[in-house]
């Protein structure tokens, strides 16, 4: 049990698992910085990786897919961000309003475009880079030549220089907590919400795609619950690129772990436990007190 | 402006709630009352490549042949599946309605006995001799155990490190069957060969979890499995995804899957959902509907099997096909007795 818990398989099937975690919970973390709540973020994911499969069932380019994936996320997220930012609607009924409808459209279209509401046909994957010093293992070469992992480990510690040392990220984070204040010394802060609910639907839309490509093919709800895991993983992370990296690092470890463990001597339904387990615990041991920006999730209504 | 975008989100709302739950009606509203069928899915839905399409098939069968209308329903989340059958067997026209899948059993027996003049009829009934099946409803049971058998036996055989897979759905009755087959199967002509098992979860949306599949198989095939036996529906197409990956064979199920891994697919434990369809809608239509009692399809009755065809004969050398066959003979005659849990 412990070699197999050691091994490079399980290794990468924790990475796997991670990455689209990772990109959405970095989504979450640009849009609540500002100061809009996600809950969208699930619907985005899912919208993102059926755009991504379309995209590339018709051109046959994965990359154009891709692209497909992030317009696709992007545009679930112009949605959120008109909604809770233009005419200051709860945002969480934004997001649930959302989520609820791109089950529902995915579901539509896809009964349009290839007669079944559950799958889509086969596509083509990301091309990854061959690695020619692992050859008996294919899904850990596979995994560790895909650019998206690279890109995921990129976008992270990017996004923690962005939103922590960089103006941008400055004036980002000023109107999620106080935007009076940054109103006042100048910041729009209309548009620096918009910039962060928008990043967020690229990134939640790249979630999708590496699920739709995972898989090659889309099935209706596949972002299964991925959205709200993030969401998760970033309140854990206490609204912080790196930290909510890691969370989601956690949360794959633990989902990992749940599905090399099957088999043995313990019943399946205790071993399906642990993901949620390792949540609870590190949720109420671990963490400390995670607190939320102090403008997150009010709309912002300038004094006349 | 507030009111506006209210009325905006609850568009919203309302229309995703409502594709969620699509029915797709083929039917004229002057049909003749109890002319026609209707059939709710299973949580995989139509285009699984498994079970579902299966059924889907045998409607189509009918369709051609005996000229029926249809109806279908797609239930979108758990809860649906009763609303789906009351919502069917409330229309006049409709006389038989079929549920898909072992979920819908105890939906079944509630909606038969609210509507005793219409005819049911529900694939993988969970049937328990103690309880009454109502006289309007046919359970109809395979025996999957024993194609699972001949399909584990094939495993068995041809497997080179001694370790073949299993992958369950959600973990029920109806699949432990699979895998108890299966297992005995493999244990039959290979006694040293280890069987690693898991299951994608314990609710119905195990069997619509692919990427899970896919997790699943992978981290059998790197411990060293280099047969993996699927009975998971959806969620058995990472399956062959993973099989793809890793250069190994994978075994599908329901129907032939050899197209979803042209190469890597073994063979399939075929189980003739179709032929159960077609049968019970030609017998109702010729008003010869007899229910209260569990319909079996097993092996004798050429309702399970395994496939062995053109494309898939390069694979399976011709020693180990005979054998199969000598058992499919030994299974039928009684001489062996397949466990089924």
């Amino acid at each position: 049990m412990i070699s197999q818990i050691f091994s490079l398989a399980f290794l990468a099937q924790t990475i796997r698992i991670t990455v689209p975690y990772s990109l959405a919970s970095l989504g979450g973390v640009y849009s609540e910085r500002g100061g809009v709540v996600n809950i969208a973020l699930e619907g985005i994911i899912l919208n993102g990786a059926f755009c991504a499969t379309v995209g590339t069932y018709y051109t046959g380019s994965p990359w154009f897919g891709l692209l497909c994936g992030i317009a696709g996320g992007l545009l679930v997220a112009a949605i959120h961000a008109a909604i809770s930012i233009h005419v200051k609607a709860d945002q969480i009924i934004s997001g649930i309003a959302l989520n609820l409808f791109a089950v529902g459209i995915t579901k539509f279209v896809l009964e349009i475009l290839f007669q079944s509401s559950s799958n889509s046909p086969r596509i083509a994957g990301l091309p990854y880079i061959k690695l020619g010093f692992i050859k008996d293992q294919p899904d850990v070469a596979h995994l560790l030549g895909n650019p998206l992992v690279l890109l995921t480990v990129l976008i992270v510690v990017a996004s923690h220089f962005i939103i922590f040392k960089t103006r941008f990220g400055l004036r980002l984070r000023s109107v999620g907590e106080n935007p009076e204040a940054a109103d006042t010394v100048g910041i729009n802060v209309t548009s620096y919400r918009y910039y962060g609910v928008l990043i967020s639907g690229v990134l939640a839309g790249l979630a999708g795609a590496w699920l739709a490509f995972d898989q090659h093919s889309f099935t209706d709800g596949m972002s299964a619950g991925r959205g709200y895991i993030a969401l998760a993983a970033m309140i854990v992370g206490k609204w912080n690129p790196l930290g909510a990296a890691a969370a989601c690092l956690l949360f794959g470890f633990a989902e990992s772990l749940q599905i090399q463990l099957q088999g043995g001597t313990l019943p399946t339904q205790f071993i399906q436990m642990i993901p949620y387990l390792a949540t609870i615990v590190v949720l109420a041991g671990f963490i400390g007190k995670s607190v939320a920006p102090g403008a997150d999730g009010i709309p912002y209504e300038k004094e006349k | 402006m507030k009111k506006f975008i209210s009325a905006f989100l609850s568009i919203l709302v309302l229309t995703g709630s409502t594709l969620l739950f699509e029915s797709c009606g083929k039917s004229q509203p002057s049909a003749p009352p109890n002319s026609e069928v209707g059939l709710v899915f299973d949580v995989g839905g139509r285009g699984d490549k498994s079970f579902n399409d299966q059924a889907y098939r045998g409607l189509m069968m009918a369709k051609d042949s005996l000229g029926i209308k249809y109806q279908y329903i797609e239930p979108g989340g758990g809860s649906d599946r009763e609303s789906a059958l009351r919502q069917l067997a409330n229309q006049k026209s409709i006389g038989l309605i079929f549920g898909v899948g072992f979920i819908f059993t105890d939906d079944i027996n509630q909606v038969a006995r609210a509507f005793p003049d219409k005819k049911f009829a529900c694939i993988d009934y969970t049937y328990d001799s103690t309880k009454a099946v109502p006289k309007n409803v046919i359970p109809i049971e395979f025996r999957e155990n024993e194609g699972s058998f001949l399909v584990g036996a094939i495993a068995g055989m041809m497997t080179k490190t001694n370790m073949v897979g299993f992958i369950g759905g959600m973990e029920s009755p109806l699949i432990r069957k699979f895998q108890v087959g299966y297992q005995a199967g493999v244990k039959y002509v290979n006694p040293k060969c280890k069987v690693l098992v898991a299951y994608a979860g314990v609710t119905g949306d195990a069997f619509k979890n692919p990427a899970k599949g896919k997790e699943l198989a992978l981290a059998q095939y790197s411990q060293g499995a280099d047969i993996i036996f699927h009975a998971a529906g959806v969620t058995g197409l990472g399956v062959f995804d993973a099989a793809r990956e890793m250069k190994k064979y994978a075994i599908g199920v329901d129907m032939d899957q050899w197209n979803e891994a042209p190469g890597y697919v073994l063979t399939s434990m075929v189980k003739k959902g179709d032929v159960a369809v077609y049968d019970i809608i030609k017998e109702w239509k010729e008003g010869k509907f007899d229910g209260g009692r569990p319909r079996v399809f097993g092996l004798k009755d050429n309702g399970v099997d395994f496939v062995y065809d053109k494309e898939n004969k390069p694979l399976i050398p011709e020693k180990v096909y005979k054998k199969v066959e000598q058992l499919r003979e030994d299974i039928i005659e009684r001489k062996i007795n397949v466990p089924n849990d």
